[in-house]
């Protein structure tokens, strides 16, 4: 299916909930807060957030900033 | 939002009278030396030990007087339009139980003086008027200001307390500042001092200069009558009251008036006279304390210490004064309401201050949104 | 003399912020934290890149986090960072910060006070970084905001107090502490801004410019609390040079 991440479009496998997405792309889920199509998802619910085609997420953390 | 009597609960008169007994010399220099006083810094400038230091205060307090008024002098004269008064106030002539006959002028003979005091050259007046809600009402001090409007450039009031809708009346008629003197700001000498009358109540007064603040007076004037209670006491609490009207209200000019007691129709023993040292150095302080906010002195004073003032910290003093009602252009047999000392006129108070150095001003402020006649 | 430092009814003992932008390397802020005796620190929300290790894991646990709205051009995006911010679960105190003008970087009032607004109603301490302007700052304080944040100097300059009397004025006029943000390129900067009566500063680049942070962040702890006692202390008696000594006449001898 396709979803936006981060601005870009890309084809991922259908079934994959957000924690499956923060672990194929490699980010760590204890400190990435994601945002999905413009509502913010509870860390808690990560594993049971089923993503849909044409979704649109943000994944965001902490950077350095003053 | 906390009003001011809430506020004034934080400052009790223990502490008050504790920072002011442990006052050090060293404390009032640094007091001196600071761009923005706090008022633990004014609460020192007024006490025992900022006396020794009078003409340092005198020097700073004229230093700032020339920076944020010039040598520029405003004036102004009372209108008293009624003397009848449901009060007791036991330092004031008009007293209730006085028996001295009262006067209540209609609107023609209201305007009649108007006219006189507008021909003397003078734009801003000053309504005044007793304590008697069913005969000097909301609506006849709203009814004498539309009248004079057009005569003036400015019209404030002196009257009893009102509510915030009276306030917005009268600001409808023209009315743009206020004045209300609290008397003292010690509650229980306040309720001793005003037997009967709907002035008793303390809090309504107190918080009256805020309602007329909401209701959108662009000017308001606050003090306390030197004399009643100990000088450091009413001297602190009206500087405090001015700052913290200004805080929370910082697009309203607020002022502050300076009356000392003095003889009346009557007998009262003063209980705290004020001394003239003691009273230059609330004037200085004062002015170090809110160097831009303007200071009034009446004709209470004499011609003498008013014009030594006027550099310290004086910007506002009256001329051309009658405290009884009417007697400038209608027939008068009734005394005022105090003994006024300067008689000056207009034209003699004008001359006086071009001798020390000052212009008079009759007319620094006029609402943009009105016609003047 | 008791002198506590209470932020959103929290106590601080610390009256310098840093933060953690522009370091030569992260491993470095445990070090400038220990030396800078600070317990609030910014950090800025940004998407998450592959491979890239977030800021969190430098900051020690110890240090209250003080994220910022860097990025948001509107209020609604500044609104949005916040939301972003507190999902973190890092807590709910938030640095408002609203730039639409890319070149100079100068705040923008207007949008900042209502940010600030809608995040107060929302539950966050609110600590608006504004221009030294009253009217801007008064909104922001009418609206629930826990502090306010001026700049000394646009952002990054390290030019120091370039706003100083403008400053002073807000320190005089509001009930809330006042924070001195951006500019302060130099700690006799930060103690002038504390000798002043400024609640604290906020000092960044500076630090993580210096050749030698750790040093940098000691110095700024020094100057700030040297600052702050001078205040305390309140400024001497002395005249400044070349003040008039003794005035010319007295103004009191009318008085017998």
């Amino acid at each position: 299916m396709l979803l936006t991440v981060n601005g870009e479009q890309g084809d991922y496998a259908d079934d994959l909930t957000v924690a499956g997405l923060l672990d194929q792309r490699g980010h760590d889920a204890a400190v990435v807060v994601v945002e999905r199509n413009g509502g913010i998802v509870p860390a808690a619910d990560f594993a049971t957030t089923r993503l849909e085609a044409g979704d649109v997420l943000e994944l965001v953390q902490f950077v350095g900033g003053g | 939002m906390e009003n001011f009597e809430q506020f004034l609960a934080k400052w009790p008169r223990e502490r008050r009278a504790r920072i002011a007994e442990n006052a050090t010399e060293e404390q009032v220099l640094v007091a001196l030396r600071k761009d923005t006083l706090q008022p633990e810094d004014f609460l020192v400038l007024l006490s025992p030990a900022a006396a020794p230091h009078l003409e340092d205060l005198a020097q700073r307090a004229h230093e700032l007087t020339l920076r944020y008024f010039g040598r520029a002098v405003n004036l102004f004269t009372p209108l008293y339009i009624s003397d009848v008064c449901t009060n007791q106030c036991r330092y004031c002539g008009f007293n209730a139980k006085n028996t001295q006959p009262r006067r209540h002028l209609n609107m023609d003979e209201i305007e009649a003086e108007a006219r006189v005091i507008a021909d003397m050259g003078l734009q801003h007046i000053l309504l005044l008027t007793g304590d008697a809600r069913k005969l000097s009402s909301p609506e006849y001090i709203a009814d004498a200001a539309r009248r004079i409007k057009p005569l003036f450039a400015s019209v404030g009031v002196e009257v009893y307390s009102l509510t915030e809708d009276e306030y917005r009346l009268l600001i409808a008629a023209g009315v743009d500042s206020m004045t209300m003197f609290q008397e003292t700001y010690n509650p229980e000498l306040y309720d001793w001092l005003h037997p009967a009358g709907p002035k008793k109540d303390y809090s309504f007064r107190l918080n009256a200069p805020e309602r007329a603040a909401r209701a959108g007076m662009r000017s308001l004037g606050v003090g306390a009558l030197l004399g009643l209670d100990e000088f450091i006491q009413d001297a602190f609490c009206t500087g405090l009251h001015a700052w913290w009207l200004m805080r929370h209200y910082p697009g309203v000019d607020v002022g502050i008036s300076i009356p000392r007691i003095c003889s009346h129709e009557g007998s009262f023993d003063i209980p705290h006279a004020v001394g003239d040292r003691q009273f230059v150095q609330y004037v200085t302080a004062m002015r170090c304390f809110l160097p831009r906010s303007g200071i009034t002195c009446s004709s209470r004073e004499s011609a003498f210490m008013r014009d030594h003032l006027i550099p310290l910290g004086v910007t506002r003093v009256s001329a051309g004064v009658s405290t009884a009602v009417g007697g400038r252009a209608t027939e008068a047999d009734n005394s005022g309401q105090f003994d006024i000392t300067d008689h000056r006129s207009v034209e003699e108070m004008t001359a006086a201050l071009a001798g020390i150095g000052y212009q008079a001003v009759v007319k620094d402020w006029e609402d943009p949104t009105t016609t003047h006649a | 003399m008791e002198d506590k430092f209470i932020l959103g009814g929290v106590e601080l003992k610390s009256r310098l912020f840093i933060g953690t932008g522009k370091y030569s390397a992260d491993n470095l802020i445990p070090a400038v934290c220990e030396a800078s005796g600070a317990e609030v620190i910014t950090v800025a929300m940004r998407r998450v890149e592959k491979g890239q290790q977030g800021i969190v894991a430098h900051i020690p646990r110890s240090m209250r986090l003080l994220p910022n709205t860097s990025g948001a051009r509107t209020a609604d995006e500044a609104v949005r960072l916040a939301r972003l911010a507190r999902a973190a679960g890092c807590g709910d105190w938030i640095k408002i910060e609203v730039i639409s003008d890319v070149r100079h970087l100068l705040p923008d009032g207007y949008e900042t006070a209502k940010a600030t607004e809608a995040l107060v109603k929302e539950g966050f301490t609110v600590l608006p970084y504004i221009n030294p302007d009253l009217y801007v700052a008064r909104a922001c304080v009418d609206a629930g905001a826990a502090a306010v944040m001026p700049l000394g100097a646009p952002i990054g300059t390290n030019r120091g107090l370039r706003t100083k009397e403008m400053i002073g004025i807000l320190i005089d006029e509001l009930d809330v502490p006042v924070v001195v943000d951006a500019g302060i390129g130099r700690p006799s900067q930060a103690c002038e801004a504390m000798e002043m009566g400024a609640a604290a500063c906020l000092v960044n680049t500076a630090i993580a410019s210096s050749a030698d942070p750790v040093r940098m962040a000691a110095a700024f702890r020094a100057a700030v609390e040297a600052g702050r006692n001078a205040w305390l202390a309140g400024a001497g008696a002395v005249k400044a040079p070349g003040e008039a000594a003794e005035a010319s006449s007295p103004l009191t001898g009318f008085l017998r």
